[in-house]
């Protein structure tokens, strides 16, 4: 390999002589250069082609990320290029992974227009994915300057005042997604979201799917709904609610939706990553402007997010969907039955939650990064868990979140309002004994047979459930290990 | 009906001696504990009375029992809930809230519903408690 730590930039008349020259000596591998404060970085995660080095594949992604073009032109010389351009300042081989290097990537402010992800996108992950000489490419983090973070709206609720306006503090909130997601009638939907509510959970979802077929069109499944809502709050003195997925086709249907979910005094609405980064900005914005909590559902995601190699990783996804202005995201559930390592799923919470990220390897966070008071994003857990499982939620996951038994709700083999009810009361022993000073993860089991002495449905759900988990190895850990000298 | 707002209402009613560990558990936290009551229980009734002042410098939870107690002396047939609040930057509001104390029986709310156009019905939620005045609701 080449030396890493070395210029290659050719200077002068030479440098704009017409032809091709690599990239490396265009000017966008500057080993040299301080990143500035309000530089965006990207760290990615590149895999040359054979025989193609591995600092001219960082250059080349520098320059097809911002200026650069296959030849030079010399209308470069019109502009302040030297700060247009990109610069790779940083290539590190991955641990134990042959052929693979982070390149470290920073982009001066003005490259990106403010308060718009589609911008952002189309620079960072835009025709450089598809680039030749690299056999993949995956964008791993970023780094958001705050004169950047602060362009953009950020979650149009945030957890505490979501918190506030639902009048629940201090534990994780309950939800359900209605099964099975395709087929009910608006009638049988709003059963099963009724039951729910009533027997103790704070939420029920529309799944990603559900939007307006011929067996349930929205109007109906939004009425139906709210009937459900009110008559659960009225049976429990709790406000409740349910995700109105106005997903649609185009804007204008997405808008008349909301407003038709905002009329019948829903408290939240939600929407699909699919529907692009530009309609999740104007929802947001939509969301803030009307007092509505958004959940986004990330349909979609792991088409790219999932493979080691190539994509762009769910913590990027993250830190995009808190400046564009969600309030719910799905963050995996460690335990359940989809993706999700430990210590990358910490990441990822890390980056819904808090005010300030400091740069956790481990974590597989590259970067610190100030959020600079935008809202914080709950995350939502959702996919494959149980009442069975609830200390290890709670000590996984902390209070911040919403904790979603979509079969472990409406599988409960007495009944909805039942599973809702074990899954309740699961989550307010465990809670307790936490707070009283209990060790849950190692007594949970205990915790949960004495507090199903008292309650008959987590007894039930306890025997139907107890063999159940998925115990699978993760396609997406952490390329550093916490101690270091130890890689995974 | 029993009201189920608050962190614990699905377990058991909580014993004083219940009281005192969570409310050392956010005093511990550094939140300030504060007892609050009410008649009127609807969810979105948010300004509960106040029994005095969030306990700011109190490091003891039998004081909060204590107050607890105080309060059911005047108002043992209401509701009572025990709230934690955080002043730390980027919270600044409420970290825990729990009922501590609720009237013998609880009548529950009535679903009023205003029918319109297109289906649409206009919902209001009432607690049959608020049908007296002040002071005359629950024994």
């Amino acid at each position: 390999m080449n030396d890493m730590s070395e210029s290659k930039t050719v200077t002068g008349a030479k440098r704009y002589s017409a032809g091709v020259m690599k990239y490396a000596q265009m000017g966008y591998w500057e080993p040299d250069y301080t990143p500035k404060d309000t530089d965006v970085i990207a760290l990615f995660r590149i895999t040359p082609q054979d025989g193609v080095d591995a600092v001219e594949a960082a250059a080349a992604v520098a320059g097809e990320s911002s200026t650069a073009t296959w030849t030079v032109v010399w209308t470069d010389r019109l502009t302040a290029c030297e700060k247009y351009r990109a610069k790779a300042y940083r290539v590190d081989p991955v641990p134990n992974s042959p052929g693979e290097f982070f390149a470290y990537i920073a982009y001066d402010l003005d490259l990106f227009e403010g308060g718009s992800i589609a911008n952002l996108t189309a620079s960072i992950i835009g025709n450089v994915f598809g680039f030749k000489p690299l056999k993949a490419l995956r964008l791993e983090d970023m780094r958001l300057p705050v004169a950047y973070v602060k362009t953009f709206q950020g979650p149009a609720t945030g957890i505490v005042v979501e918190r506030e306006r639902l009048n629940c503090y201090g534990r994780p909130l309950l939800g359900a997604t209605v099964k099975p997601k395709l087929g009910l009638s608006g009638r049988n939907y709003g059963r099963v979201v009724y039951e729910a509510l009533k027997g103790g959970l704070d939420f029920t979802k529309d799944d990603e799917n559900i939007n307006s077929q011929p067996f349930m069109h929205w109007r109906d499944r939004f009425l139906y709904c709210m009937e459900a809502v009110n008559r659960a709050s009225a049976a429990t003195g709790e406000v409740k609610g349910t995700y109105l997925n106005v997903t649609a086709g185009t804007m204008e249907e997405m808008y008349a939706r909301a407003e038709f979910a905002k009329s019948l005094g829903s408290v939240i609405i939600m929407i699909d990553l699919v529907i692009g980064y530009t309609a999740i900005q104007s929802m947001a914005k939509w969301a803030r402007d009307n007092d509505m909590i958004l959940h986004l559902h990330r349909a979609g995601h792991s088409t790219y997010t999932r493979q080691r190699s190539h994509g762009v990783s769910f913590r990027v996804i993250a830190k995009w969907m808190r400046l564009a202005g969600v309030d719910h995201l799905h963050a995996g559930t460690v335990v359940g039955k989809l993706e999700g390592d430990p210590a990358t799923t910490k990441g990822y919470y890390d980056i819904f939650r808090e005010e300030y990220n400091p740069m956790a390897l481990e974590n597989g966070i590259f970067f610190d990064q100030d959020w600079a008071s935008l809202n914080k994003m709950m995350p939502v857990a959702s996919g494959g868990i149980h009442a069975g499982q609830m200390h290890q939620l709670l000590t996984y996951l902390g209070e911040d979140v919403v904790l979603q038994f979509g079969g472990g709700t409406i599988g409960h083999p007495h009944g909805i309002a039942a599973g809702a009810t074990a899954n309740r009361v699961a989550l307010e022993a465990m809670l307790y004994a936490r707070n009283s000073g209990r060790d849950i993860w190692n007594e949970g089991e205990d915790i949960l047979r004495d507090a199903a002495k008292t309650c008959t449905p987590l007894k039930q759900a306890l025997d139907t459930w107890k063999n159940v988990s998925f115990d699978y190895a993760s396609t997406d850990a952490p390329d550093f290990a916490p101690t270091p000298g130890v890689s995974m | 009906m029993r009201l189920t707002q608050g962190q614990f209402s699905y377990l058991p009613d909580l014993t004083d001696e219940d009281i005192r560990v969570q409310a050392q558990y956010a005093i511990d936290k550094g939140w300030a504990v504060s007892v609050e009551f009410t008649d009127d229980p609807h969810p979105r009734n948010t300004y509960w009375e106040m029994w005095g002042h969030p306990m700011f410098d109190n490091p003891d939870a039998a004081a909060v029992v204590y107050e607890v107690n105080e309060c059911r002396k005047l108002h043992g047939g209401k509701y009572i809930r025990v709230i934690a609040f955080d002043a730390s930057p980027g919270w600044e509001s409420i970290r825990m809230s729990f009922i501590v104390n609720r009237p013998k029986t609880e009548p529950g709310f009535r679903v009023v519903r205003q029918e319109g156009e297109g289906r649409v019905v206009r919902y209001t939620i009432e607690s049959y408690a608020v049908r007296e005045p002040e002071g005359q609701r629950y024994a």
